[in-house]
């Protein structure tokens, strides 16, 4: 048995190995199942709580054309989160279960989104910084093993690309208008820019998942690679607006070819992992409450659904 | 003001705020399927919204007016929208019948306004027409939903009904701007579509077991600029940036 579960897993590393995509109904090791629940329902559940700081200005957008932008954006995080639930149900778990690990915390989603958005320049900062750290996360995950997973991310990619293009020109025009503008932009930026690169997790040193990942393709690049990626195509970004980074260390290294950077803060990233960012508690708790006032609801459309078929059924 | 400007502020107003109402619930709906469907509803509102807006800052005669300085810059007596669609999101029973008794009269609306002699009108109502099938479509298959699924929402559904029944008069009744515009073959006839709009709204309850309430007393005033006690803060809401940071571009 232990021998036909190991020659099994020995072709399954060879899919993977020959760039085959692996799909819901072939056989797969328990871990590899476990962890993409694990992480596809991380995923969907970060574009759902991340709906929240970003609807926290729909009612205050300075313009209509804003508004109709960022609601639309909104609801295309709903539809990501949509997709990515559905990825993760073909793995065998239902989307209840998956709602019922994030409220009761056994789930995690991305700690980004237990900062607060309190200024109109943070809908600009969280597109430009928070959509492109996911993105260059995201496009890796186009060519990931797990072909749900996979496809999802590839429609998931454009949508984002846009949102991050959109988060650039809120900050361009904040940046080409006044001065208290200006000023709004570079104080989104100073309490975005370290939570942004946190958002690549721990350096690689501490990383528990790193070498499976790799192995499964869930992962190509480390966190520490991405988050360098990520610093290099930022930091001119920054510069083009006129922006300073907040951080007395960044600067370009003419032999690495990549720019260097300060010591990020890892106590705040755990704290926040661990439930003690300033909004980890309202974040869940808007959830919940979304989830519990829905149940009424929810009821309603299953005891219509049975009435139809009972009447159908004496017709 | 002119006639023509008032009027489009009135269809304007009617989208913007129940647009406004809508957007309030996205991120917060019963689950994800109704959060998109209610938010999807709202983007076509503020879609229209920005037609005749920006029609209206046209016709006003004023060449610093913009569809931003309209929808963002009026004192609330200068909003001119109907009661019902600033009534709060109290809980799902109150968005759906609010959203029914808006579309019933808005699809009537919006048919006759297709045949409107002003073009800019009749082509915004073509388009917008697509749009409201479908909210409406949306909104009465939930008011069965609601009426005929558990007793829980049988009762949240003729609570709600009960309560916004009576805003919805303000939308019917017409007012002068509106006679006028009828006269000159720009506006709807309100007389028409109200009787079309209480015989679906009986249809839509019956099917739905839910009752219509006897008293037929009508909220009035929101079309003459005389709004509930929510209105002030709607509009402090909508209007926080462009009043705290003045004269800028975004």
């Amino acid at each position: 048995m232990k021998d036909n579960i190991q020659a099994l897993n020995d072709i399954f590393q060879a899919r993977i190995d020959n760039g085959e995509s692996i799909e819901p109904k072939d056989w797969m090791p328990e871990k590899y199942r476990k962890t993409h629940i694990r992480q596809i329902s991380q995923h969907a559940h970060s574009e759902i709580v991340g709906m929240l700081p970003e609807g926290n200005w729909i009612s205050r957008a300075p313009s209509l054309r804003r508004k109709v932008a960022l609601l639309a954006k909104v609801q295309d995080e709903a539809g990501h989160g949509l997709y990515l639930y559905s990825a993760a149900e073909t793995l065998g778990i239902s989307r209840d279960e998956l709602f019922d690990q994030l409220h009761t915390g056994k789930a995690k989603y991305s700690s980004i989104f237990n900062y607060p958005t309190v200024s109109w320049a943070d809908m600009g900062a969280v597109g430009w910084l928070v959509d492109g750290a996911a993105i260059i996360n995201q496009v890796m995950l186009t060519r990931t093993s797990f072909g749900p997973y996979a496809r999802a991310m590839v429609k998931i990619c454009k949508e984002e690309s846009f949102h991050q293009r959109q988060g650039f020109e809120i900050m361009l025009t904040l940046t080409n208008g006044t001065e208290v503008q200006k000023q709004m932009a570079q104080d989104s930026l100073n309490r975005w820019w370290w939570p942004s690169l946190m958002m690549f997790g721990p350096p690689d040193a501490e990383s528990t998942h790193t070498e499976q990942s790799m192995k499964w393709k869930i992962k190509r690049k480390t966190n520490d690679e991405l988050r360098q990626q990520f610093i290099d195509i930022t930091a001119p970004q920054a510069e083009f607006l006129g922006l300073t980074i907040p951080d007395p260390d960044l600067k370009w290294n003419e032999e690495t070819k990549h720019y260097d950077f300060g010591a990020i803060d890892w106590d705040e990233f755990w704290q926040v992992v661990k439930g003690f960012g300033p909004c980890n508690k309202e974040r869940i708790d808007a959830r919940v409450k979304a989830w519990d006032e829905g149940a009424w609801v929810r009821d309603a459309a299953v005891a219509y659904g049975e009435k139809k078929i009972q009447k159908s059924k004496v017709a | 003001m002119n006639n023509l400007y008032t009027y489009l502020l009135m269809l304007g107003d009617n989208s913007m705020i129940l647009g406004h109402r809508l957007s309030q619930l996205c991120g917060h709906g019963p689950n994800l399927e109704t959060d998109i469907a209610l938010t999807n509803i709202s983007l076509d509102l503020y879609g229209q919204v920005r037609s005749y807006f920006q029609y209206a800052a046209k016709v006003s005669g004023n060449p610093a007016n913009t569809e931003d300085s309209i929808a963002f810059l009026r004192y609330e007596r200068q909003y001119l929208n109907g009661l019902l669609v600033e009534q709060p999101n109290t809980d799902f029973a109150f968005v759906i019948l609010r959203q029914a008794l808006f579309d019933i009269y808005h699809l009537y609306l919006l048919e006759a306004l297709e045949s409107s002699k002003d073009t800019q009108i009749a082509a915004i109502a073509t388009k917008s027409i697509k749009e409201v099938k479908y909210h409406q479509r949306f909104s009465s298959s939930w008011v069965k939903r609601l009426g005929d699924g558990t007793e829980i929402s049988h009762q949240k559904a003729q609570y709600a009904l009960d309560t916004l029944h009576p805003y919805s008069f303000d939308l019917l009744n017409e007012n002068a701007i509106e006679a006028d515009m009828k006269e000159q073959g720009i506006g709807a006839d309100l007389h028409i579509i109200k009787e079309k709009y209480q015989d679906t709204l009986k249809d839509l309850m019956v099917t739905s077991t839910l009752t219509l309430p006897d008293n037929t007393f009508a909220h009035k005033g929101g079309k003459e600029g005389v709004h509930s006690e929510h209105m002030g803060f709607i509009l402090s809401d909508l209007q926080y940036m462009q009043r705290a940071y003045p004269n800028m571009q975004w």
